[in-house]
């Protein structure tokens, strides 16, 4: 098999396995400041079971994140040599600033979090609790500025082959920073909303009925739907952002090969590159030149003028659909059990088993979304600049393949023990845990800590 | 000569990323040890054993991402060089390093009958990143090659690291913990100086003789009278933490901090006879670290920040060693 690939599909299987964790905890930090405000706020100590829950969870994701994530600093040199070679001037310092002002600062107020309960003043816990919160933010800011450039690179010139910066403030706020920074947030903000309703609905179901469990499920879908219509926006802005600067890459997501005017909106459709066209097709009239240029008649760039440089079509036009289609079901769910539950209070049984089928859509979509924007870069590693064949390794394919069939069996392992593990804890419920076995304190004792 | 910046911030970067390793190796080293005492641990010591690293270890592990972040950044050329030559055992210990470090919180969080299996992954996946570690560090100290001798000596180095970072463990648990676990760690402390010294007289004795460069550099004049000391201060550092372990546990624990300050020592030492072996070399005896080091105005944003946030860093990070200081009792997720 082609080692680019091999290395390719390495590369993104250790990056999809590790973003599921960031993608929770990276809104999960917020929540959990959330819900210690409003026990501080309130004096409900339900607010507190909510924490105490939710702060297990958010342990158990960010150790997968933080392993997960060692990975990935040495794969960039395994796995893609060239690219450091040639545009390390400019990755180098934002990698650099990521570990140094995030990494850390997690990394050392997480145990403080986790384990300083009892050993800080409430006021030092809970900013603890901001700052790991932050931190976790921050990174997220970081990584996705070196993404951002990597599709739309600015403030840069080539000497010798070789990237050098030339405007810090360019490459930084480059022009689809603020898109994807937006939208990927806003993606971390859903999926943890998603997985707050759907385990506290899974909760309720097992007439685990408290008010912590009641208000968790109530936070998780009143999140989803203030988030999901921002969501759908911010898409919206960013795939606009995308037209202008990455125009094959809404062709592919489009599935649209000829540029023209008046272009529907396919549903669906199989995308086949031997003969250059769709089959199946099935679309709404206009649909495409609407959403796309905002006039019925709008001229939508297609697929045959980037021959030769546009990415594979198939894949990045069904990871759209998938994204867009959970948004939608999302949208849908978020919104009838928000008018529910504002109605009626509690859930109805078959409304707590749609949430707890939505449980994980939140990595569903936000997996497919990455698909869209990663694969529809290609064949450019930095558009423009590198092609990704060229910063590919010269490590031999078979040891590839080992590697990665090691990876795939570690990550499917550890995927089924966190997802199980979830639901253990949800039927364990919120009663304060300790690992050291001795007596559980009451709910009271946080009172005297707090 | 640092008037120029390409001279000096090739430097500084390699000073930066040595310090980093160093520190890597000590902190992890302690809590990788302690991963490694496992299995020859009562299962009722597990917890407490858990609890004096629970804190630490995530932050320990940054040390590593900033040193191969800043391999990355500083040295690309280097960083794809050495890490294609040691792909195998860098997956090994990826691999290894994701599993310990899920164990920490399966141990604790899943059912109640898989405790002993995440215990048993917790001390493997300890152990495979210690000896991978090592490894990689034979096979570097050896030039990369890989022939029957270079794996063999890889594998002595394996066996050094990994006895080095079940001292650094055991005397951790000798500050951090008393009674039962308390004495039994001062016995894996005096079992594992053995080897660890062993080890380190084989390195050192195997070292000049398969390098043709390391040799000259010390066995001439002057350097040999600046590098003689080294093996010196070990051995005298090594002697005192020998004596003050046969003193251990003390009733008010007098001079419980010795054996671990020891140690570190050790390694500080063992670490600064490699580095000055190798300068100016980042890819033994095939790149400099000023041919592989990246333009320098991408180093300065870098040391800039690294100047202003890693005080910090040391900052904070002391305050947490405050907040759990004392001996480790017990660990609440609360």
């Amino acid at each position: 098999m082609d080692p680019i690939l091999l290395a390719r599909i390495q590369f993104g299987a250790n990056i999809s396995f590790h973003i599921l964790f960031p993608t929770i905890t990276i809104a999960l930090g917020w929540a959990l400041v959330f819900f210690k405000l409003r026990y501080r706020a309130t004096r409900d100590l339900k607010w507190m079971d909510v924490y105490h829950f939710w702060v297990k969870i958010f342990a158990l994701s960010f150790a997968l994140g933080v392993v997960s994530g060692i990975t990935m600093s040495f794969q960039f040199g395994t796995n893609w040599p060239g690219f450091m070679e040639r545009v390390g001037n400019v990755a180098g310092p934002l990698l650099a600033y990521e570990v140094l002002t995030a990494f850390f600062l997690e990394a050392v107020f997480l145990g403080i979090m986790l384990f300083g309960f009892r050993k800080v003043p409430s006021w030092v816990h809970t900013l603890a609790t901001v700052l790991v919160a932050g931190a976790t933010t921050l990174s997220a800011f970081w990584i996705i500025v070196l993404n951002s450039w990597m599709h739309t690179p600015t403030g840069f010139e080539i000497r010798n082959g070789v990237v050098h910066a030339t405007n810090w403030m360019e490459i930084i706020f480059n022009p689809s920073m603020p898109y994807r920074l937006t939208h990927m947030l806003l993606a971390s903000g859903l999926t943890t909303a998603f997985l707050i309703a759907g385990l506290s609905a899974y909760r309720w179901l097992r007439n685990d009925r408290t008010p912590a469990v009641l208000a968790a499920l109530r936070f998780g879908v009143a999140v989803a739907a203030i988030l999901i219509p921002l969501q759908i926006l911010a898409g919206d802005m960013h795939g606009l952002n995308t037209l202008e600067h990455q125009p094959q890459k809404v062709a592919a997501m489009e599935g649209n090969w000829e540029t023209g005017p008046a272009k529907p909106l396919i549903l669906f459709a199989w995308p086949d590159e031997a003969t250059r066209s769709n089959r199946f097709e099935i679309g709404i009239p206009y649909g495409a030149s609407l959403i796309l240029k905002h006039d019925p008649q709008g001229v939508v760039p297609g697929l045959n003028d980037f021959a030769g440089r546009h990415p594979p079509v198939a894949p990045v036009f069904f990871a759209f659909r998938i994204m867009i289609g959970v948004g939608l079901l999302m949208l849908a769910v978020s919104w009838v059990a928000a008018w529910w539950l504002w109605r009626r209070g509690d859930p109805h049984p078959w409304l707590a088993r749609v949430l707890v089928g939505m449980t994980f859509s939140g990595w569903v979509a936000t997996l497919a979304g990455w698909y869209v924007t990663e694969i529809g870069r290609q064949p450019w590693l930095v558009t423009g600049v590198l092609r990704t064949s060229e910063a590919a390794s010269a490590v031999p394919a078979a040891m590839i393949a080992a590697t990665l069939a090691a990876y795939l069996a570690v990550y499917a392992l550890l995927l089924a023990a966190y997802v199980a593990t979830l639901f253990l804890l949800a039927r364990k419920g919120a009663k304060p845990q300790t690992i050291e076995t001795g007596p559980t304190p009451h709910p009271t004792a946080f009172v005297a800590a707090e | 000569m640092f008037d120029d910046p390409a001279v000096w911030l090739p430097v500084a970067f390699a000073a930066l990323m040595g310090l980093s390793i160093l520190i890597y190796v000590i902190l992890d080293g302690y809590d990788l040890g302690v991963g490694i005492l496992f299995p020859v641990a009562r299962p009722e010591d597990h917890d407490r054993m858990i609890a004096s690293i629970g804190p630490f270890w995530d932050a320990n592990e940054t040390w590593l991402v900033l040193a191969v972040g800043l391999l990355l950044v500083a040295f690309p050329v280097a960083h794809g060089a050495i890490l294609s030559a040691l792909y195998l055992p860098v997956t090994v210990m990826l691999i290894a390093l994701i599993m310990r470090g899920v164990a920490f919180e399966f141990r604790a969080k899943a059912e109640a009958g898989w405790k002993p299996t995440w215990d048993r992954v917790f001390f493997a996946g300890s152990l495979l990143t210690a000896l991978s570690q090592g490894y990689m560090l034979g096979l570097y100290v050896m030039g990369l090659d890989r022939s029957l001798a270079t794996v063999g000596f890889g594998l002595v180095t394996a066996v050094c690291v990994a006895a080095g970072y079940t001292l650094m463990g055991a005397t951790w648990l000798i500050i951090k913990t008393d009674g039962d676990l308390q004495r039994r760690a001062v016995r894996r402390a005096r079992a594992a100086l053995v080897v660890t010294m062993i080890g380190f007289a084989v390195i050192s004795v195997v070292t000049p003789l398969v390098s043709v460069r390391i040799f000259d550099r010390w066995f001439s004049l002057p350097e040999f009278l600046f590098l003689s000391p080294l093996p010196l201060m070990a051995l005298v550092l090594a002697s005192v933490v020998w004596v003050v372990l046969a003193n251990q546990p003390h009733a008010r624990d007098r001079f419980a901090w010795v054996p671990f300050a020891g140690s570190a020592g050790i390694f500080t030492l063992a670490f600064f006879g490699l580095a000055y072996s190798f300068y100016p070399f980042i890819v033994p005896d095939r790149l400099t670290i000023y041919a592989a080091a990246s333009a320098p105005e991408s180093l300065i944003i870098i040391l800039v920040g690294a100047l202003v946030v890693v005080p910090v860093i040391v900052a904070y990070s002391a305050f947490s060693y405050w907040v759990f200081r004392g001996k480790a009792t017990d660990l609440r997720y609360d």
